[in-house]
């Protein structure tokens, strides 16, 4: 799979938008993906509203916070890498792609730290789970659903700092300005949804209880 | 069996004469539109064959005013349908004055039934001719369907929660009873009888198996060795509510929440006591999952309702 | 596959058959009428293997003991009729055969959008059936298509984490081809191919296609929750964990039923085009049918808990879903009526493809017809896991999406190989379908409102009578799909060339070779005229 097939012209206009509309609609079937943890955390909150807040309390809520400035931060940096592109600076371009990486990388990072208390703890369901206080089955399901969803976002988080790395690697190449500049954009609609995914996570998890 | 007489299946019970004229209607009208439309390809067919001598000018595109009013006369009598449908759905489950219960749980593969004086039956059935019954539809493992077709009903069973539907037997007989929904190697088999009998018939029948305790005898037996009656009994130490004529009263709840103590709540209270803490109380509560089984909660709700004066009317 | 297999056309010019040869080429393209052989081939495969579980299923049913296998092989039966037919048939039939091959030369594009994606999709579809191969290999899974909790997460003892896996990666491939669709019709059309010129078979894809990209994470993640709670015994389903499985069942179906949708909105793209052709009619209201397209797209994602009227879930949702659902059918009712009016003062030839086409307005009448019965709340409680059921959902899926696919397949088979098949025999292929599916399923109709369940390898015997015949029609419909293969098979290597038009039809695939260039057209098509321009008082235009 080496040449492009001759048969496609590379005209850019439409490629572009060829490129980023198919993000769009890939991003929107990661919504629904996503869609379903959301109500089945929903579901399982209405079912034991006092149980989820007593779970919310034994998160690590300062490691999300800053978790959520990391990646906020990350997204600060991929937006700048879009607009630079498109202004054409190359270097900065670079640092900027590599800033995201390193967000991304340690935002993933303090993640693990976070897996590794809460295995301390007792509190991953079916591996090590020690949790008897009051609203046992609640807490179980609240961690279930903590370990699937911040789970599954990290996978995405990794696809995205290798990609990211990948391109600012490849960026040093300079064959390809137009397609590097559309491969950007598209990646970073991609890292701005992980991004956004997070922004829903962090009040679900570590905010239930904020209001008291 | 030779409940169906030719291709006819009995209706033997009043939700069936009603569910058998909605398809009754449905047949006609979708019968004549099928027939109708069978007829107009046919003779659009024939008469636009290709070579046939016949006027082809002018033929119509589109028509506006074709296209809404077949739009809007199918919507009508689709949405006909489904309010005749919806009223008669929601008989099965209106409220059921003076209905006789009679708990049913589903298990790979058979149906224990029981009645309210304690008499038990697995894959039978027997109903009193002209009673309305109430079905209380529990399972102890995978989901089960409920389905008496001469009856047309038909409820699952699901895990964690009680479902309930109500009919009258209005006709003599044995009928079939079903699983329809799948539940594992011996669904097809899991199923037995319905027999409708004449009231006096019945109530025989019922009082051969009186040497049994009655639901509530024993659901009395299970509150104590279950060790409810140490915190819940008027006298114990233990800050507890009481529970005397508990069912169908309004609780108020810690959060605000006010909820119907219907045999669902009081199937949570037993099995997830922390999630509908009463107002006033500590949640100290222990689950009782695993302990109590739902033969013992459908006996202590039996006994519970027996305490208070709303019992089943 | 060999390369001997492949035809050399004896078409005097080079074509997107003759680019290469060897079989590496076959599984490196990016053409994507390449890549749409390539899926024909597999589904075909998992066509045949639903299909011989199916015919066990009909001769078991024979007789009312269950005296030809056991309960839990036939349990493992229906399972596999169902994973198979629904996801690795159904699903990816017409979408990734005719419309991977036509939707570009339909549009006027030399290519879909991402053809290398196109290419990984069918590799993903492979992948799928690989697992669902091996699940059967290793000993089957008995949990029914629908993979109900508790029954599939506790209680079977059968292969459900294979059989998850497989229609969780197959799902993918879905997904890859839904948007590659999309995006291909927004940015690939040729000049002049406005919104509404486009066939109505590429408004029928783009629907399926956005009902592809939304519906089908909802599944992959479903089945992701369930073997997550099979294998570590934790999670959402069980109410002994503090779940609920009517939970799995609303996730299930709002995937499931939109996957209905996803089968026949494309047989009624394929229709559309034969019907118009055959009749050299302008199809009749063509907004209000392609409008009628995305209503059913839209409507169906809102009607999925009409498959739980009897569940256990709200009486008042079940009273909402069933009034969405009246709705949803108004659009398919449309459709039919429109199809009708086509017909009138036509030129109308009785060629294959059109008896095909007419088949299907028929059956798939009677489908949505019995559709209606289910979804009015009080007549679904007697008929829902029933016979009916099962009748009326193959009126829609046999009756309508394969007669559509074998209509489509014939249709256009002179432009896919570039060769003419038998006419006389896809007459009588097409008759033998249409007799032997109504003689499967109408005994159906009867069993279910009679009160026989469905997934019963037993049942009473005075329901015999009605289960011989529907078993004797099963057989003849065997018989019907098997002749295509012959004489279609035969075509491929005796049958005399098409050349570009054979059916004097319009349409832009219509106006290039058979079978086309390996770039579509050799000079990039423009379009001036809305589609389906025939004039039936003088059908040799």
């Amino acid at each position: 799979m080496s040449a492009r097939p001759d048969v496609v012209p590379v005209d850019v206009p439409w490629r572009r938008e060829t490129a980023s509309l198919g993000m769009w609609i890939f991003l929107a079937t990661e919504v629904m993906f996503f869609g379903v943890l959301f109500l089945a955390y929903t579901h399982a909150r209405l079912a034991d509203p006092q149980g989820f807040a007593a779970a919310s309390r034994l998160t690590h809520e300062w490691l999300g916070t800053i978790n959520t400035a990391i990646l906020l931060t990350s997204s600060l940096t991929m937006a700048l890498a879009v607009r630079s592109g498109w202004a054409g600076h190359r270097a900065l371009v670079i640092r900027l792609l590599w800033a995201t990486a390193f967000l991304g990388a340690a935002f993933i990072a303090v993640k693990l730290v976070e897996y590794r208390l809460e295995w301390r703890d007792g509190l991953v369901p079916a591996l090590h789970f020690t949790y008897s206080g009051p609203h046992a089955r609640a807490v179980q399901a609240f961690f279930f659903l903590y370990f699937v969803m911040t789970g599954v976002h990290a996978v995405h988080l990794t696809i995205g700092v290798a990609l990211v790395a990948w391109l600012a690697l490849r960026d040093r190449d300079p064959s390809h300005p137009v397609r590097r500049r559309e491969t950007a954009e598209c990646l970073g609609l991609y890292w701005h949804f992980v991004d956004g995914i997070w922004i829903f996570l962090y009040p679900l998890i570590y905010l239930v209880e904020l209001w008291r | 069996m030779n409940e169906r007489a030719g291709w006819l299946l009995p209706a033997a019970s009043d939700v069936a004469h009603r569910v058998d004229h909605v398809l009754f209607a449905l047949f006609v009208v979708t019968g004549f539109t099928a027939i109708a439309i069978a007829f107009i390809v046919l003779v659009f067919c024939l008469r636009y064959r290709r070579g046939a001598k016949v006027d082809r000018s002018n033929a119509p595109a589109n028509k506006r005013w074709l296209e809404y009013t077949w739009t809007f006369t199918p919507l009508a009598i689709f949405l006909g349908f489904f309010a005749w449908g919806a009223v008669v759905y929601a008989g099965f489950y209106g409220r059921a004055r003076g209905a006789m219960p009679v708990f049913v749980v589903g298990k790979q593969w058979m149906w224990r039934l029981e009645h309210a004086n304690g008499r038990r039956e697995i894959d039978q059935l027997h109903l009193p001719l002209g009673q309305k019954v109430r079905l209380v539809l529990a399972t102890e493992d995978v989901i089960h369907s409920f389905y008496v077709p001469a009856f047309r009903i038909k409820q699952d069973a699901v895990p964690g929660r009680y479902t309930e539907l109500t009919f009258t037997p209005t006709r003599l007989g044995t009928y079939e009873l079903h699983c329809t929904e799948y539940c594992g190697t011996d669904h097809a088999r899991m199923g037995g009888r319905v027999f409708v009998m004449r009231p006096e018939d019945f109530a025989r029948w019922l009082a051969e198996g009186g040497t049994r305790p009655t639901m509530a005898a024993r659901g009395f037996e299970a509150f104590r060795r279950l060790g409810c009656s140490g915190c819940h009994d008027a006298r114990s130490t233990v800050h507890a509510p009481d529970l005397t004529g508990i069912y169908h009263r309004i609780v108020h709840l810690q959060d605000g929440r006010t909820v119907v103590a219907d045999e669902a709540y009081i199937r949570d209270s037993i099995l997830l006591p922390k999630r509908d803490v009463v107002a006033g109380f500590e949640p100290i509560m222990p689950s009782f999952e695993g302990q109590a089984s739902e033969a013992d909660i459908l006996d202590i709700i039996a006994w519970l309702k027996s305490t208070g004066p709303t019992e089943e009317k | 596959m060999s390369a001997a297999a492949i035809p050399v056309p004896t078409a005097p010019r080079e074509s997107f058959l003759t680019e290469g040869y060897t079989i590496a080429s076959w599984l490196t393209t990016r053409d994507h009428k390449r890549i749409a052989i390539l899926y024909a081939i597999a589904i075909t495969l998992f066509f045949f293997l639903g299909g011989a579980a199916a015919a066990l299923i009909r001769i078991e049913l024979v007789t009312p003991r269950g005296d030809l296998v056991t309960a839990d092989t036939y349990n493992k039966l229906f399972t596999i009729h169902g994973v198979v037919m629904v996801w690795f048939f159904l699903i990816p039939s017409i979408p990734a055969t005719l419309g991977n091959f036509l939707v570009p030369l339909m549009i006027g594009s030399r290519e879909v959008a991402f053809p290398r994606l196109n290419l990984l999709s069918w590799y993903i579809y492979v992948l799928g059936g690989i697992f669902t191969v091996a699940m059967l290999v290793a000993g089957g899974v008995d949990t029914g298509w629908t993979f109900y909790t508790p029954f599939s997460t506790m209680f079977s003892n059968t292969h459900v984490v294979w059989a998850a896996a497989g229609v969780f990666i197959v799902g993918f491939s879905s997904i890859l081809t839904g948007l590659n669709f999309i995006v291909t019709v927004h940015r690939m059309r040729a000049p002049g191919m406005t919104w509404f010129r486009l066939p109505l078979f590429v408004w029928a894809l783009y629907a399926t296609s956005l009902i592809l990209v939304l519906a089908t994470p909802v599944l992959a993640m479903t089945l992701t929750l369930i073997v997550i709670e099979r294998v570590l015994h934790i999670g959402i389903f069980d109410p002994a964990l503090g779940g609920d499985p009517l939970l799995f069942q609303h996730l299930f179906w709002f995937y499931s039923h939109p996957a209905v949708y996803i089968m026949v909105l494309p047989a009624m793209g394929v229709v559309s085009e034969m019907i118009t052709c055959f009749a050299r009619k302008r199809i009749f209201g063509y907004r209000f049918m392609a409008y009628a397209i995305l209503g059913i797209a839209a409507f169906g994602f809102l009607v999925w808990g009409h498959h739980m009227f009897v569940s256990g879930q709200s009486v008042y949702a079940g009273m909402v879903f069933s009034m969405l659902s009246m709705m949803v059918a108004v659009p398919s009712a449309i459709k039919v009526f429109n199809w009708t009016a086509t017909l009138y003062k036509g030129s109308i030839v009785f060629t294959a493809p059109m008896l095909y086409a007419l088949g299907f307005v028929g059956l798939f009448t009677i489908g949505g017809m019995t559709g209606i019965y289910l979804a009015t709340l009080a007549a679904d409680v007697h008929l829902t896991d029933t016979y009916f059921v099962i009748a009326h959902f193959h009126s829609i899926m046999v009756g309508g999406s394969v007669m559509a696919y074998l209509g489509g397949i014939h249709y256009w088979w002179p432009k896919i190989t570039g060769r003419r098949y038998s006419e006389a025999w896809g007459r009588v292929a097409a008759i033998v379908i249409f007799f032997g599916f109504n003689l499967t399923f109408f005994p159906q109709y009867l069993l279910g409102y009679l009160g026989m369940p469905r997934r019963y390898h037993e049942y009473a015997p005075d329901l015999q009578v009605l289960n011989v015949l529907s078993s004797g029609g099963a057989s003849i419909l065997a018989v019907g799909y098997l002749l295509p293969l012959l004489y279609l098979g035969w075509s491929l290597f005796k049958g005399p060339p098409a050349g570009p038009n054979p059916w004097n039809a319009k349409g832009l695939e219509w106006t290039t070779d058979s079978p086309p260039p390996k770039e579509n057209f050799r000079e990039p098509p423009l379009v001036t005229e809305p589609p389906y321009a025939y004039d039936p008082e003088h059908p040799e235009r």
